[in-house]
């Protein structure tokens, strides 16, 4: 699992990249929490364009780093997930709470 | 076609992508679609997750995968010897997690009877769970 941060815009991106479940979940919470406590943004995007699976671990992550930034009034969104993990995100209705954004699925 | 699996591995968390993956590599000469083959890898994944997490909670014990291939069906067994589960039918809930303060999803049960055809989650004899599922690899091809 490889995690880039970036700041575009005042956009806080966290771009993900291979396998997210338990044993790489620490990890990638870490990186995140740090990144949200550190810099100045107005949003979050999760970029998921590199992410190759999800589980439910990723899903029960990313309920966790939506209760972090509600505390500091930043919204969240997902783009660039492909056909796997979207129908995860799609089964577990997250999108109701970080919509999604950017253009269409990506493939395979 | 059958065809028999059987692994057992150490309860870490490096393990479930081993697992999964092992299990996908398995199914491969049923010639499953991408889906296919990503729902069962996270079918895998979830119950295995579940045995790690919550059976051993972390610490040390044995997970045992046994995979069946009869025909065009997948049967896929998890079993742990952990602390099991005192009530299966409101852990099956979505949303419900003991750990739920530890960013758990409560979503494992969930996922796993979305994508595959049928799961049972059963006491394992002298403690822990059993989980058994199941999925026809080209089912969709046949209903259209």
């Amino acid at each position: 699992m490889n995690i880039g941060v970036s700041v575009t815009n005042r956009a806080l991106t966290f771009a993900l990249a291979g396998e997210l479940d338990e044993c790489s979940y620490k990890q990638v919470k870490d990186t995140m929490d740090d990144a949200i406590g550190r810099y100045i943004y107005d949003k979050v995007i999760f970029n998921f364009s590199g992410l190759t699976f999800m589980d439910s671990t990723g899903i029960g992550m990313l309920i966790g780093r939506y209760k972090v930034l509600r505390k500091f009034a930043k919204p969240c969104y997902i783009e660039g997930a492909n056909k796997n993990v979207e129908k995860i995100l799609n089964m577990t209705g997250i999108y109701s709470i970080m919509p999604k954004i950017g253009g269409g699925e990506t493939e395979l | 076609m059958k065809n028999e699996l059987t692994m057992i591995f150490s309860s870490v968390s490096e393990n479930e992508a081993f697992a999964r993956s092992a299990v996908a590599a398995f199914c491969v000469g049923l010639n499953p679609t991408v889906e296919e083959i990503n729902d069962i890898k996270t079918a895998v994944s979830e119950a295995v997750t579940n045995s790690i997490v919550h059976g051993y909670n972390g610490g040390e014990g044995e997970v045992s995968l046994h995979v069946q291939i009869v025909e065009k069906c997948v049967h896929i067994t998890v079993t742990d010897h952990g602390v099991g589960i005192e009530d299966i039918q409101t852990a099956r809930q979505p949303f419900f997690s003991t750990k739920a303060n530890e960013d758990r999803s409560g979503m494992g049960f969930t996922v796993m009877e979305s994508v595959m055809e049928c799961v049972e989650v059963l006491p394992t004899e002298g403690g822990g769970i059993t989980v058994r599922m199941s999925k026809t690899i080209g089912a969709e091809d046949a209903v259209s």
